[in-house]
């Protein structure tokens, strides 16, 4: 098993101002460059911490937003592909139906991958709704232009014999020719994220790696379809755990009550992440019209329901906001305790959705200063992620599955 | 199903199925919907009907009716124009409403040929101000009740009841959002071209101005009809954006008197 360590760099100064939408209007006055500065330099400290506990490296983007100071997860990757020695480098991701400009995605990312010596993931992802307003990409549009960037990403990798040109829907390139080409051949991995059942056909149908957040058991229904796709297009049975990712949140301790407060800390994430004005929340189009009336009809109210996360005995965790740290670690959303109960945790889930070989692990939010997220990661790093390697090559081999690739 | 109501029909237009209402009898009358669409149940309809023989289509993407794919706001114009030969409609008083105005003087600025007449009601599809200035509320970055405030003079004519409506009410309610963002979303609710091809515009012209419509001001309605040759623009008082649903009977009178006060 391979975890990969998380944080979306908010900048919880802000979180203060009282405002009722922490991402799209928050006015970048409450940003000073010398804390944004002081943030960057802890995180990206964090990150090559990781690098030397052996656990690996996520970082995603978002944009007009206190939460995640990452505008562009490109440029931490570019400082992270120079600085870090053996981390695999995941970025879920990068917003490629928001970018005008996929060429420029396609060179930037085999950029980092040869700089890195061939250590980038690289994700691909649709985007929240609040995405919307800042990117000004065309929600009703956004699924469609998504894949032709995807597409035109992946050929401008594998091809190495000139240009080639382009003339779809949404870009037209007359002379595509990347250099550099990316160092891993033929391009690096692709993750996808998604939190729909529609949308992990669409992942497994390419074979891709499916990443998914914030879902909790849910996850077990993503992984299932995924499953499913896999063996009606009559690829060798099982599935490989390589092609799934769970990420959740972290907070491990010394003793159960440490690791319960850390858990609370990574936890602000939750709490704050959907502060945002309604305006934002739905844009048009951005869920399709026919699943959109259905869930409308069956809640009764205009307004979706974004998270709608139940815990394993099926109770509904309706706000985030509101669950306390023992309602996110029923919900399978948050891993918090001794070493010990997060090893147990993690691997009741693991077991509960099937299995997985990634899982992507918030380590940091909020306010949760370096000296407690060097102990999240330092305690999980010697003390959990053994254990669970452990756990999952003696899973794989009861599922019939070939031993991991050996780890960098 | 709003389909089994009486007058709706639907038509194949160059291959597009097509959602239309049709009703009453004289002369025709091209009515386009605006970027919330048309219920077939709306009084407007009947009333036009007392006097006109009503056509009014469900744009591609808005309703039941079809969209092909890349289909944009120039697609629509050409589309109105093969629904005019398919019917094989003759000096038709075209009107539209807000985003349907907008269709309706894109049609008139690429042929005139079948339209006798052209009635523009809170119409879109220009730019007035400069690049910094906001002519159009972002009507897709408001919540709904702020939407209904700044459209209607009478919000609560808007309400709108999930538990009440059926799924397909549901439905159509955000596929024609989903529509009208599909074409409008950028640039904003204009076809920078437009402007300077409404000089082509040679048929009488009104432009009704609901005055409480807040998403865009009665000076940008001025500003469209100052460039339409002779065009005459009046308000109505007591309605917003969509005047054939908050004044129906003023709405269908106006248009009837302009019809009549220039004889063909």
């Amino acid at each position: 098993m391979r975890f990969y360590s998380f944080t979306e760099e908010p900048y919880p100064d802000a979180w203060a101002s009282g405002a009722d939408s922490l991402r799209v209007k928050l006015p970048n006055r409450l940003c000073d460059p010398e804390e944004a500065a002081r943030l960057y330099h802890e995180y990206i400290d964090e990150w090559q911490l990781c690098d030397e506990l052996g656990l690996d490296i996520f970082v995603n983007e978002h944009h007009s937003t206190a939460t995640c100071l990452t505008a562009s997860a490109n440029i931490i990757l570019a400082i992270l592909a120079r600085t870090t020695k053996r981390a695999r480098l995941l970025a879920l991701g990068f917003p490629i139906g928001n970018r005008p400009d996929p060429l420029r995605v396609a060179e930037e990312l085999s950029m980092i991958d040869v700089i890195s010596r061939g250590r980038l993931e690289m994700g691909f992802v649709k985007g929240v709704p609040y995405e919307i307003h800042p990117s000004n990409s065309n929600p009703a549009t956004l699924t469609a232009r998504f894949w032709e960037a995807h597409d035109l990403i992946l050929k401008a990798m594998i091809s190495h014999d000139g240009p080639f040109s382009w003339e779809g829907e949404f870009f037209q390139y007359r002379n595509v020719n990347i250099w550099p080409r990316p160092w891993q051949q033929p391009h690096p991995p692709v993750w996808v994220s998604c939190v729909s059942v529609g949308s992990a056909t669409s992942i497994a149908e390419r074979g891709h790696v499916l990443g998914t957040v914030m879902t909790g058991y849910k996850a077990k229904d993503l992984f299932d379809e995924y499953r499913r796709v896999w063996r009606r297009q009559s690829k060798p049975d099982p599935l490989p755990l390589d092609r799934l990712c769970y990420a959740g949140f972290l907070g491990v301790g010394e003793t159960e009550a440490e690791g319960r407060r850390r858990g609370a800390l990574v936890a602000q994430y939750l709490r704050t992440n959907s502060i945002v004005a309604e305006a934002f929340k739905n844009p048009p189009g951005f869920v399709a019209p026919a699943a959109g009336a259905k869930m409308i009809k069956q809640t009764g109210s205009m307004t979706f329901q974004s998270h709608n996360v139940a815990t394993k005995e099926g109770r509904v965790l309706n706000s985030f906001a509101k669950a306390s740290v023992q309602d996110l670690i029923d919900g399978g959303l948050l891993f918090a305790g001794t070493p010990d109960q997060v090893f147990r945790q993690i691997v009741d889930f693991y077991d509960t959705v099937g299995g997985f070989e990634h899982m992507q692990l918030m380590s940091q939010a909020g306010t949760m200063g370096c000296a407690d997220v060097e102990a999240n990661l330092t305690l999980f790093a010697k003390e959990v992620m053994p254990r669970l390697q452990e756990y999952g090559r003696m899973r794989r081999k009861q599922m019939g599955l070939p031993p991991e690739p050996a780890l960098a | 199903m709003a389909d089994q109501q009486a007058g709706v029909s639907s038509i194949e237009v160059n291959g597009i199925a097509t959602g239309l209402i049709r009703r009453g009898s004289g002369r025709p009358l091209l009515f386009l919907h605006p970027e919330i669409g048309l219920s077939p149940s709306a009084p407007v309809i009947g009333l036009l009907a007392e006097r006109f023989a009503v056509i009014a289509p469900s744009l591609p993407g808005f309703g039941h009716s079809a969209l092909p794919p890349g289909f944009t706001v120039d697609d629509l114009a050409y589309f109105g124009l093969d629904l005019l030969d398919a019917l094989d409609l003759r000096e038709v008083v075209l009107v539209g409403v807000a985003f349907g105005g907008w269709i309706a003087a894109e049609i008139a600025t690429k042929s005139q040929e079948r339209i006798a007449r052209l009635v523009l009601v809170n119409p879109v599809g220009i730019k007035t101000g400069g690049r910094e200035e906001r002519d159009l509320q972002d009507i897709f970055g408001l919540t709904q009740a702020e939407l209904d405030a700044m459209s209607y003079h009478d919000p609560s004519l808007a309400r709108f009841d999930p538990k009440e409506a059926s799924e397909d009410d549901i439905y159509v309610r955000l596929r024609n959002r989903e529509t009208a963002a599909r074409f409008a979303w950028s640039p904003y609710m204009h076809n920078p071209r437009l402007a300077s091809r409404l000089h082509r515009i040679r048929v009488p012209s009104l432009v009704l101005w609901g005055e409480s419509d807040r998403i865009a001001s009665a000076d940008y309605g001025r500003a469209y009809a100052a460039r339409i040759p002779g065009a005459r623009f009046e308000t109505v008082a007591r309605a917003g954006r969509y005047p054939h649903l908050e004044r129906p009977d003023h709405f269908a009178r106006r248009i009837a008197e302009f019809v009549a006060a220039n004889q063909f």
